[in-house]
């Protein structure tokens, strides 16, 4: 496979870019590989990548049911942070961060990372006493913060309405000068061609419709292109955990699918240079590149599957977006998506060996899947590879349910909705 | 979505709070058996399909009713209201 270069871009260039290469191969099943990864979305992709560059497995088949990357990598607001309290989240979410901020090259393919920063707004005296603490957590795991004062706050983003005369005026915040955005897609295809590369097979529209089992080991899978066999199945399928674990006759996870929706408006001349979330609601809000502005809020709220949210969030977060920016008011919106959440009961992710033998999970991502992809990928490889954890998913088991070892970031209490 | 409340008609889902699954059984106090208790607090079908659930209307009558919902269409099959209430259900 060509590396991309200044050079194979005006190579192309020259012959009307119409001898550009497939960037992976329309892979067609075998009937036997060592490992199964059951999702092509980020998380897959990446695992898929990161078994065969770290680990030396190449025989892998990534199995996806639709088009790749159709799934929650297209359906986010493409924000990456690492700025978390619970020490097991900070190192695996840095780890994260520290694999982002090289994956371009290490890749070959323009992420578009872009580190701008990430500022979270604070609304009252309590608040910004929490921001503190947590700024301070994260300083002690060697994490970057900064807790800005409201001056600073409207230096840096100029549009946003830092007055009194408003319900939820804003007394400060807290910043990730690390955090930033990444080009989503750009993720899904960096980490097929990367995989592709090694000799991993990517099987698009190959829906797995049930398990073969030995026992209680599972041995392989049942697709709409016929049944094949691998030691190792793992599983990486955000939202429809559920439906699939209940393929292998698994029929409770603590896992509830939600949907949460984001937007895209016009395109801008540039007017937000960071990311900016609001601290006495939900909503979180950044430029992309070609100008749009892209924001999300809160879930829906209830139970769902279908990747598309309903009237009332709509209209919660485009009124919080105009309270944040007055002068948004009157921008058209492009458009808007729903993707479905794994909500674990704690808001923390499930990385681990089983449930079943022969079988691995990776699941439970709550509102961070998008950022967490690299970490993700590189620690479900590892623990695929070694038959247990890695030390920075040691506790993103899934017997922590059952024996009082929550992850509760927020501290929220077992209702998935509220995370 | 629009849910049918029975003691206020057809209202919008705003109007309402989502409390969550109503198919898991709180188990008796007197029962100590952990894994009851975390199955209870944690473990959920999450069916792609019809989903049974508690809702509060709490910008009207401030009743608890039971919907049976769709989790893919959102299509709602059927509310009652909950407790001892439930007796005086005409809907």
């Amino acid at each position: 496979m060509s590396r991309y270069s200044a050079f194979s871009l005006i190579k192309n260039a020259l012959s009307g870019h119409k001898n550009w290469k497939r960037t992976w191969r329309a892979a067609e099943p075998k009937p036997h590989y060592d490992v199964i990864i059951v999702g092509g979305g980020g998380h897959g992709l990446a695992t898929a990548y990161y078994l065969a560059k770290e680990h030396g497995i190449r025989n892998v088949a990534v199995l996806e049911k639709g088009g790749l990357g159709s799934g929650n990598i297209g359906r986010n607001t493409t924000i990456v942070r690492s700025n978390y309290i619970l020490p097991a989240n900070t190192r695996f979410y840095e780890h994260s961060m520290k694999l982002w901020e090289g994956l371009s090259n290490d890749l070959n393919y323009n992420m578009m990372f872009s580190q701008r920063g990430v500022i979270n707004l604070a609304h009252t005296p309590g608040q910004m006493d929490a921001f503190a603490r947590r700024g301070n957590a994260i300083l002690l795991e060697g994490v970057d913060a900064e807790l800005l004062d409201t001056e600073e706050i409207s230096r840096r983003v100029p549009g946003l309405y830092t007055g009194q005369n408003t319900r939820f005026p804003i007394v400060g915040g807290l910043c990730q000068p690390r955090g930033g955005t990444a080009r989503h897609d750009a993720v899904a295809w960096g980490y097929a061609r990367g995989a592709d590369k090694y000799g991993v097979d990517i099987i698009e529209h190959c829906e797995v419709t049930g398990f073969i089992k030995d026992g209680d080991t599972v041995t392989g899978v049942k697709t709409t292109r016929g049944d094949i066999s691998a030691p190792k199945v793992a599983i990486s399928v955000a939202g429809n955990t559920s439906t699939v674990m209940k393929l292998a006759s698994i029929d409770k996870m603590p896992i509830e699918s939600h949907v949460l929706q984001a937007f895209v408006t016009e395109p801008l001349k540039p007017l937000i240079n960071t990311v900016v979330t609001f601290g006495a609601g939900h909503l979180y809000i950044s430029q992309s590149d070609k100008g749009g502005l892209v924001f999300g809020g809160d879930l829906d709220g209830y139970n769902s599957y279908a990747q598309r949210g309903n009237l009332p969030i709509f209209e919660h977060v485009a009124a919080a977006a105009v309270t944040m920016f007055p002068n948004l008011a009157r921008l058209k919106l492009l458009r808007n998506w729903g993707g479905i959440m794994d909500m674990s009961m704690d808001g923390s992710p499930i990385i681990c060996t089983g449930p079943l033998p022969g079988m691995y999970l990776n699941a439970g991502w709550c509102y961070g899947g998008f950022k967490a992809t690299p970490a993700a990928g590189w620690c479900f490889a590892h623990t695929i590879a070694n038959d247990a954890p890695h030390a920075l998913n040691a506790d993103f088991t899934l017997d922590r349910f059952y024996n009082g070892r929550q992850l509760d970031e927020r501290g929220a209490g077992p209702y998935p909705a509220h995370q | 979505m629009i849910i049918k409340c029975p003691h206020c008609g057809p209202r919008e889902a705003s109007e309402y709070t989502y409390i969550g699954d109503a198919s898991i059984q709180r188990p008796d106090h007197n029962d100590t058996d952990m894994e009851k208790w975390s199955d209870y607090v944690f473990m959920r079908e999450n069916p792609r399909g019809a989903h049974m659930e508690h809702w509060q209307h709490t910008s009207g009558c401030r009743s608890f009713v039971k919907v049976l919902r769709d989790t893919v269409t959102h299509e709602i099959s059927d509310v009652t209201l909950e407790g001892p209430w439930q007796a005086e259900d005409k809907s």
